[in-house]
């Protein structure tokens, strides 16, 4: 086993560091602490990821050498906040590879993302009656309740593609479900219940050639692979800072900057105007348009250290390693008599659901954080997932580069002891 | 035995046991000796909302005390479900609804009651509450 811990494959880029698993453990100071007297197994890295000292440390480093409001002030302090903000920004256009750093949006997350782009839609008047929006069947809450709001709102129709027993979308329902009343497909680029990655390539030219913006939920795939926003061409992408190794509370609306343009601001405050009087108000630029009020700023500075530390490594190589995790536990899991993996879908990322015969998800989740591993159980957001499996709940151990073969047998080796105590 | 001794009876038998394992091995023991739940109360309307495992909660009334069923599809809250019963199940309303819940610290099982930890045995403990409070309403009219 131990010879998965250094990969030395030939990098792309002659700069990235070399990955080498105990190194990156090394740089998580949660990951090397005790939970009820164990080495902590953290598997829950698609509900949220651990942080590196690095990025803990600029949170500090900012309120001890630069803490200002930005934008507005023209003292030192200020200008160098907005500068390390504003540096972030071009942080995450890179990290995405988007065309302009004005086509980054900071928000509190991807669900706060979606609900700026439905609203927004919404005051447009983007929408007519009897419109349609097509969603897939393992979307995150955060991508089916906004758009609920929306149809209370308007009489618009929500269509959902279907997904087969292995978690793969049926494309052919999809392309079939396309008609003039479309207005939108909103799609979950990797599943965080199913670990599905989706053919969204495919998805979004189908919708183009209809006329049809496209908005992906990155929320799983930014952690995983490497995103290209221009090459996928989506209109709109979102993604929540704290699931790559960035705090809570800072995420990402990307959009085209046409589209960006179409849409009227979300809120009113200040920083997003450009002029205010009591009879009219003229909106600032993008994307401070989108920006109202005093933003997460150590929030956005710190994304864009997590974004630094992720882009030292050559993200195919992670992504490679994460592969090796994944197909690692999954041939374990498989071997455990009455587990089922729920989500086989032929291109996955590395979460894997399953459930166990005669035991529910909750007794299995909460025995395993006795034994100090950290995995989810419930319905994960997804409900209509649940209900397509017919399954209440399930388990979930989702990977990242800084876990283990040695995690992987550690989970196992628990699952067995669940298993021993119900026989 | 009062409510207080049937506290004091399940804290003196968590007592000796200190590992997590062993503590929930003894309350999924629990659980499996807890009475079949009645089939015809699987109703909705007994359910009880904010849990993760799905929870059956029957209350009845047998000379002037409060009785209660439940069930669980998750086996150690089957366990913590058996821990309320044999505290709450058989006492007047009144004694239900002033009884603490300070014993489950005790025990060390408290971290389940967190009201944001979705597993519900605050929701449990409340609807236990509950239904005590609609009886003395009842029964005292």
């Amino acid at each position: 086993m131990d010879d998965s811990t250094v990969f030395t494959e030939k990098t792309t880029d002659s700069v990235s560091k070399i990955f080498n698993v105990d190194e990156v453990r090394a740089d998580f100071p949660i990951l090397s602490r005790m939970v009820k007297e164990k080495p902590l197994v953290y598997l829950d890295n698609a509900a949220t990821t651990q942080k590196p000292q690095a990025v803990i440390d600029s949170i500090v480093h900012y309120y001890t050498y630069e803490n200002a409001n930005i934008h507005r002030g023209l003292h030192f302090l200020s200008e160098l906040a907005t500068e390390s903000y504003e540096n972030a920004r071009l942080k995450v256009k890179e990290f995405i590879n988007a065309m302009s750093a004005s086509e980054i949006v900071f928000v509190r997350g991807a669900t706060e993302a979606i609900n700026l782009v439905a609203s927004s839609l919404c005051r447009a008047n983007y929408f007519g009656d009897g419109d349609e929006i097509i969603l897939t069947e393992m979307e995150h809450h955060a991508n089916i309740v906004p758009w609920q709001l929306l149809c209370e709102r308007k009489n618009l129709k929500i269509r959902v593609i279907p997904i087969d027993d292995n978690g793969d979308l049926d494309m052919d329902t999809f392309k079939s479900m396309v008609n003039e009343k479309t207005k939108l497909v909103s799609v979950v680029h990797i599943s965080n219940s199913l670990g599905t990655i989706n053919p969204v390539k495919e998805i979004i030219n189908y919708s183009h050639e209809h006329d049809i913006p496209v908005l992906l939920d990155g929320s799983q795939s930014t952690p995983h692979i490497k995103v290209d926003v221009q090459e996928l061409d989506c209109d709109y992408f979102v993604f929540s800072g704290h699931k790559v190794f960035a705090p809570t509370g800072i995420g990402v609306l990307y959009g085209k900057t046409f589209r960006l343009d179409d849409l009227p601001p979300y809120q009113g405050g200040g920083d997003m105007i450009r002029k205010v009087t009591f009879e009219e108000t003229t909106f600032n630029d993008l994307p401070h348009k989108f920006e109202a009020g005093t933003p997460n700023i150590e929030g956005g500075i710190a994304l864009g250290t997590a974004i630094d530390y992720l882009s030292q490594f050559d993200r195919e190589v992670l992504s490679n390693y994460e592969d090796k995790l994944l197909k690692y536990a999954t041939a374990k899991l498989s071997e455990i008599d009455g587990l089922k993996i729920i989500g086989t879908a032929k291109e996955k990322a590395s979460v894997v659901s399953f459930i166990i015969e005669g035991i529910h998800p909750y007794d299995i989740g909460t025995l395993l954080d006795t034994y100090g591993i950290a995995i989810r159980t419930g319905h994960h957001c997804t409900q209509p997932i649940m209900q397509r499996y017919k399954l209440p709940a399930t388990a979930r151990a989702s990977f990242t580069f800084y876990n283990t073969l040695e995690e992987v047998d550690r989970l196992v080796e628990g699952l067995l002891r669940v298993k021993k105590m119900f026989s | 035995m009062n409510i207080i001794e049937a506290q004091e009876k399940i804290v003196n038998e968590f007592e000796d046991i200190q590992d997590w394992e062993e503590k929930y091995a003894y309350i999924i023991k629990l659980g499996k000796s807890l009475s079949e739940y009645p089939e015809e109360f699987r109703e909705e309307k007994f359910k009880v909302s904010g849990c993760q495992s799905q929870v059956w909660i029957h209350a009845g009334v047998k000379d002037g005390k409060v009785v209660f069923d439940a069930d669980s599809d998750a086996m150690i809250v089957k366990g913590l479900i058996a821990i309320l019963l044999r505290v709450y199940s058989g006492h007047k309303p009144s004694e239900i609804i002033s009884a603490s819940p300070d014993f489950l610290k005790k025990i060390g099982i408290d971290n389940h009651l967190s009201p944001t930890r979705k597993n519900g045995l605050s929701s449990m403990l409340k609807q236990i509450q509950m239904y005590a409070l609609a009886y003395k309403t009842i029964l005292e009219k």
